[in-house]
């Protein structure tokens, strides 16, 4: 290999890789790599949702259980890879055809998944005005109301952050599903590296990383639509919130009660 | 009207926030519930919408047991103010205004017509509809608060110390709007302050509650003022009680003496000591003094605005305070379109003083002796 202008000449070869129609179509080709590595993603984060959201929910309305969210801040710690392999070895010989690599490579994306969700939603609810909650129960919201109502909504900016956390980490995990015999963009990276072709390889790591960038936009424009205005602070917040002395000045200036003729306040 | 009946709430610790409370809130009347932290007027106000269930006795509206009502049913029909406001920040203002309608089932149009009557019910602007709570001061987010709280027009309100939270400026005008629209609306209130000049001011009765939730004094303030109980009512509605009590007593006929005027703009024709500025329509303006002028006529600058203005037919406390304030010691005195109609000393309000009626003690009830009499069909 030449010295100097290598990288040029990597970077030059992964982009004609790119380039290459042939790289594109077929069952092996970047399309069915990229919808396969969507699948595994989307059907990773639609199962962590339909755990997490509930579950946050009842913990940050209820506060009771919330040892649950230490705990699987905790499991985080667990090596994916490693949990991954022992998934395919426990599940793997009693299940059938494709389900034996995804089943096992779904659950360690779950379980990537759950922790960010969770934590985002109990501490969204968990931070709700205590009298905003106070007042929804005392103009006689059901409990059901207060948190489809009040929490919830309230909660979206954490909730929100907590899915574009997950996302993140899901796709760009999903990848490693390849090395139990599954698709998704992670076998161009895996057999890349197997067969010695690096511009493949490289095609693979630089394509998850778009896809990435990409969610994440996605995510950002999701959370500017579903977020009110009204909840202050990063995305949707209100054009800058008036200085309360100031308002409260420009109130009381307003409202003064002119007394007769305009000397000091009449007293009656 | 409120009814408690022997309404005790002990907590699960052990402690004792209300004990043995017995007393009506009549309709149409506001009742302020009064007195130092620990003494459980908060809590004795959630156990009417049974934000907090009383441990014994029970609670009444209108003859109803409120325990055996639907929680949630009981609390839409009753306006909640709190401290804070509580207002629901991802929402605009128009929108909190109409909670409750839309908890109720009202339609869309309906609840925004009555939530935009409310906003200018309350004094605020109606550009401010579309904002959010965020964008609002103190003082705003509270008015916000009460339109909330009447936007199904309940007959009857609980208010959780709602104006401690604003200065004192916003804090009086709060309270004075607030009088204001009881006035036009008549609602059954129950309030509640550590406040005891927002309890005098604002109370149709006052309630004055012990720590550990027991009753010390259940008066109109004026008797309160006049016969406190106890030592501890006696401490607890402070110095000042004399004057203070006269803010309850109307001004009888004061012997006015007529003042020699000058009009903004015009020479004063006397050289007087102090000459009261009016404006052509003889409201007054303040006082000057001619000789410090030098002959020229008078001039907005030369004011001096530290006077205070009472109405004839005003309180007694109203007069003395315009004698005492004013700089040539004459009282001014203005009819109801706040035309000068006098001036008056203050020995002669104090002679007026003098000639009143305090309320009469009751000897066999000292702590009910003063409430607001119940109308025989409600009780």
């Amino acid at each position: 290999m030449a010295r100097g202008g290598g990288g040029a000449v990597v970077i030059g070869s992964l982009f004609s890789w790119i380039a290459d129609p042939a790289h594109w179509s077929g069952s092996d080709g970047i399309l069915n790599r990229l919808l396969e590595h969507l699948w595994y993603s989307v059907l990773a984060m639609v199962l962590a949702l339909v755990i997490a959201l509930p579950l946050g929910l009842y913990i940050g309305h209820t506060g009771r259980l919330r040892w649950l969210v230490t705990a699987t801040n905790a499991a985080r710690a667990v090596p994916t890879l490693g949990l991954l392999f022992a998934f395919a070895l426990w599940l793997g010989p009693s299940l059938r055809g494709d389900l034996a690599f995804l089943v096992p490579a779904t659950i360690v994306l779950v379980l990537l998944a759950v922790p960010p969700l969770l934590a985002g939603t109990y501490a969204g609810v968990e931070a709700v005005d205590p009298a905003a909650r106070d007042a929804a129960r005392g103009v006689g919201m059901t409990g059901w109301q207060v948190l489809r109502q009040v929490e919830l909504p309230c909660a979206l900016p954490l909730v929100m952050s907590g899915v574009r956390t997950a996302a993140l980490q899901v796709v760009a995990t999903a990848t490693i599903a390849a090395l139990i015999g599954l698709g998704g963009l992670g076998r161009l990276l895996v057999d890349g590296i197997a067969f010695g072709d690096y511009p493949q390889a490289a095609a693979g790591a630089l394509l998850v990383a778009v896809l990435a960038v990409l969610l994440e936009g996605l995510l950002a424009l999701l959370q500017r639509r579903l977020v009110s205005p009204g909840l202050g602070g990063g995305r949707g917040a209100v054009g800058g919130s008036r200085n309360d002395d100031d308002a409260a000045a420009a109130e009381a200036n307003a409202r003064m009660p002119v007394g007769p003729g305009g000397m000091a306040g009449g007293n009656s | 009207m409120i009814r408690f009946d022997g309404v005790t709430k002990q907590f699960p610790d052990g402690t004792v926030a209300v004990d043995d409370l017995s007393l009506t809130a009549p309709t149409g009347k506001i009742t302020v519930l009064v007195g130092p932290s620990g003494c459980g007027k908060t809590t004795s106000l959630r156990m009417v919408n049974r934000m907090i269930e009383p441990t014994r006795g029970s609670i009444s509206l209108d003859g109803q047991d409120t325990g055996r009502m639907d929680q949630a049913e009981l609390r839409r029909g009753i306006g909640y103010v709190i401290q804070h406001a509580g207002l629901f920040p991802h929402r605009t203002v128009l929108d909190n205004i109409g909670t409750v309608p839309r908890l109720l089932g009202w339609d869309r149009t309906k609840t925004r017509d009555r939530s935009r009557e409310l906003l200018e019910r309350v004094g605020l602007d109606p550009h401010l509809g579309d904002r959010y709570p965020a964008q609002l001061s103190g003082g705003q987010q509270q008015r916000v608060g009460v339109a909330r709280a009447l936007a199904a027009d309940p007959p009857v309100m609980l208010m959780d110390e709602p104006f401690s939270a604003v200065d004192p400026i916003v804090r009086d005008q709060l309270q004075d709007e607030f009088l204001r629209l009881q006035d036009e609306l008549g609602k059954t209130i129950v309030f509640v302050t550590h406040d005891i000049d927002e309890a005098i001011k604002l109370g149709d009765q006052v309630a004055v509650l012990r720590v550990g939730g027991v009753l010390a004094q259940v008066a109109e303030p004026s008797y309160l003022l006049a016969h406190p109980a106890d030592d501890f009512v006696a401490d607890f509605v402070g110095r000042d009680r004399g004057y203070r009590a006269l803010q309850f007593q109307a001004t009888p006929r004061l012997p006015l003496r007529s003042e020699r005027t000058v009009v903004l703009g015009e020479r004063p024709d006397s050289d007087a000591g102090w000459l009261l500025v009016v404006d052509d329509d003889r409201h007054p303006l303040g006082w000057v003094e001619p000789r410090r002028i030098g002959g020229r006529a008078v001039e907005d600058a030369d004011l001096h605005r530290g006077g205070t203005v009472a109405r004839a037919d005003g309180t007694l406390r109203g007069a003395l305070d315009a004698a005492l304030s004013s700089p040539a010691r004459r009282g001014v005195v203005v009819d109801d379109s706040g035309a000068l109609v006098g001036t008056v000393l203050a020995h002669e309000v104090l002679s007026a003083i003098e000639d009143t009626d305090r309320p009469e003690r009751d000897e066999d009830d000292p702590v009910h002796g003063g409430a607001v009499a119940v109308a025989a069909d409600e009780a």
